[in-house]
């Protein structure tokens, strides 16, 4: 019979090392981003709004629940962030027609307000910093994450492109306005940006989880006091 | 002034007398020991679950084209929605974890043994029926796992010989999952399966204290009436319901003993549980999954559509069966044998301390079993996966056909007739 719960405790233990293993999938870099950093974030919104919006739309998302979180005067957002003749409590769109879309990318650009939540804030962050020379592709460019991507390098003024060689070893990128380092800074922002973006009450969701957290324990206490105080005569 | 009222009161309804045949006058054996907290804690995440679903209601918009945005809006638009979702959607996972230890404690004390028989079927139907609140709960965010979970699930019923697809087609109102079937399970979310949980747990309990609460010994705190001197009877006022019928041993009344414990027990209870719905409200990808972040697409599969994880263990029995009926038909023996256990278990020793060997390694084997089928449900299948799945789903049944053959005549230590400490 021991060697029947061995058995069991062995299959347990492969069954969480074939789920370590499984969890793997490309290896993706961290983008350790800050989602306090509101200058980050601001430069990630603005970022967005210049590089991203034009086919990918925050649906969900408002511009002045945005402003607020970002600790953005409206009127000055309005001003800076937004191009198109919006209201400030409208959500973030564009006018990219969904169906022509499909046709000029093969797929509509999907909307990004939950992408980090979807794909996570790294995936999002090692994605754009894995664009390489393929010219099988439409726009000339692969990804190393996402295989095939309809997407064109859209920051490729920035960060100028790599080339990837047999192996899948990526290239330095060549020709972009921006050093390497400052190109991870502007995708870090923009990253943190769609992180936030992606449930923009998360912060003071963790507030609120330490005061209550708090609360709990001291009324853990006293309820433990109490029983004992109940149950004194009980044996 | 209070008095005059409930004297009132008493005179149209039996409110006095219900509090105290149910709570201050009710016999509780004095040894409960950590796993009964579950029974309460269940009840308090019921409550939960109700009044967030009430408030998630008032901004929830059930329609195929709506629903997902309309998350979205109480995420971020409606003053504390994003608290109120995290409550429900956690709520959701633990009131599986709280089931799985509360049935998991009647299995340990052998609470389902004669004359509990009742108690536990209104137990398992609880059980039942919150499976399916669960799985058209999860349809409502509309994301693409709730789509294609649904999709899996409901072409189960396809299996059936001859009606199969009549039925799937009579379930989804509809030939593919659509909003006709997001708005009937939007119905049955909300009004049909809540009201008939309440009415099975309103049952459960009256059943209970029809026939008196088990204890981690297994013993009777009620005796027969006139077999135990005065002065060895618990020296607590019972409720005469009790007390005209037996004499009463090692008992305390529910309340207020049980209910400032079980007080303590809901602040640790809590404590864990805020523990995760602040920090880790996705339940690292368990309680909400990550491609439920993208809207329902009847085009785009996920990559492993795999059910939540409190469907695991039955969904992995399913999908060791190589043939979809017979698998279907595997997955719900999986929970018929849990009904019948009462009568798989031929034993009179309740407990399992004074229990044979045999049967502690037997059920132990049985949870480990239970657990490891639960974990592969939630991964993708691999003939590995199969292969420990198929040992496991053996150790699962096995429980219950090794049960009916060693308890008819089992080797027991003999149980004390009253409660040591």
């Amino acid at each position: 019979m021991k060697n029947f719960i061995k058995a069991f405790i062995f299959g347990l233990a492969t069954v969480s090392i074939s789920a370590l293993a499984s969890s793997g999938g490309a290896n993706l870099d961290h983008a350790n981003n800050d989602l306090t950093d509101k200058e980050s974030l601001k430069n990630g919104f603005k970022t967005y709004i210049n590089y991203c919006l034009g086919c990918h739309q925050l649906q969900y998302q408002r511009y002045n629940r945005t402003f607020k979180d970002l600790g953005i005067e409206e009127a000055d957002g309005v001003e800076n962030y937004m191009y198109t003749g919006e209201k400030a409590g409208d959500h973030i769109t564009n006018t990219m027609p969904t169906k022509e879309a499909a046709k000029w990318f093969g797929t509509a650009p999907p909307d990004l307000t939950l992408e980090a939540r979807l794909r996570s804030p790294d995936w999002i962050y090692t994605y754009l910093r894995s664009f390489y020379i393929d010219s099988d592709r439409p726009f000339g460019v692969n990804n190393k994450v996402f295989k095939d991507v309809g997407m064109p390098h859209v920051l490729q003024d920035l960060q100028g492109v790599s080339t990837i060689d047999k192996d899948g070893n990526m290239s330095a990128a060549m020709g972009g306005s921006l050093s390497a380092e400052e190109y991870d800074v502007v995708v870090r922002d923009l990253t943190n940006f769609l992180e936030y973006v992606g449930e923009p009450s998360k912060l003071e969701r963790k507030a609120m989880g330490i005061k209550v957290l708090i609360f709990l324990f001291i009324f853990f206490i006293v309820s433990y006091f109490l029983k004992k105080e109940f149950w004194k005569d009980i044996h | 002034m209070f008095t005059n009222f409930m004297a009132w009161m008493d005179k149209r309804l039996p409110l006095t007398d219900a509090w105290n045949k149910h709570l201050a006058q009710y016999p509780a054996p004095k040894n409960f020991n950590f796993w009964y907290f579950f029974g309460s804690l269940a009840m308090l995440v019921l409550v939960n679950q109700i009044l967030t679903g009430v408030w998630l209601t008032m901004s929830y918009e059930p329609s195929g084209d709506g629903a997902f945005a309309s998350i979205e809006y109480i995420m971020r638009d409606v003053d504390y929605g994003w608290l109120l979702r995290y409550m429900h959607s956690t709520g959701a996972s633990a009131f599986f974890i709280v089931v799985y230890l509360h049935m998991m404690r009647g299995l340990m004390y052998g609470s389902y043994q004669k004359p509990r028989e009742l108690l536990w079927i209104f137990g398992m139907l609880i059980f039942l029926v919150l499976m399916a609140e669960a799985f058209m709960g999860y349809l409502l965010p509309w994301g693409n796992m709730s789509y294609w979970g649904a999709q899996v699930i409901i072409s189960l019923f396809g299996t059936i010989p001859i009606i199969g697809d009549d039925l799937t087609l009579w379930i989804r109102g509809d030939y593919v999952i659509s909003g006709a079937t997001l708005n009937r399970f939007f119905a049955l979310h909300v009004i049909a399966m809540p009201l008939v949980l309440v009415i099975l747990v309103f049952l459960h309990i009256l059943a209970l204290h029809e026939v008196g609460s088990n204890n981690p010994e297994g013993t009777d705190v009620k005796k027969p009436k006139g077999s135990i001197k005065p002065e060895d009877q618990s020296k607590f006022k019972f409720h005469k319901q009790y007390t005209d019928k037996y004499d009463i041993v090692d008992a305390i009344p529910f309340h207020p003993y049980y209910s400032v414990k079980d007080i303590m027990g809901v602040a640790g209870f809590l404590i864990i549980f805020c523990w995760v719905m602040f920090f880790a409200p996705d339940g690292g990808g368990y309680f909400i999954e990550a491609p439920n972040f993208e809207p329902a697409n009847g085009l785009k599969t996920p990559e492993h559509i795999v059910p939540v994880w409190y469907f695991g263990p039955f969904f992995t029995v399913l999908r060791i069966v190589p043939d979809p009926l017979f698998g279907t038909m595997a997955m719900f023996g999986a929970i018929i044998v849990l009904f019948l256990l009462p009568w798989f278990d031929r034993g009179v020793v309740k407990s399992v301390k004074y229990r044979s060997k045999l049967h502690f390694i037997n059920l132990t084997q049985f949870s480990i079993s239970f657990i490891v089928l639960g974990v592969l449900g939630t991964m993708p299948a691999t003939p590995t996966a199969n292969l420990i799945g198929i040992v496991a789903a053996f150790g699962y049944f096995g429980f219950f056909v090794a049960l009916w053959i060693y308890s008819k005549n089992e080797k027991c230590k003999p149980v004390p007739e009253r409660v040591s400490h």
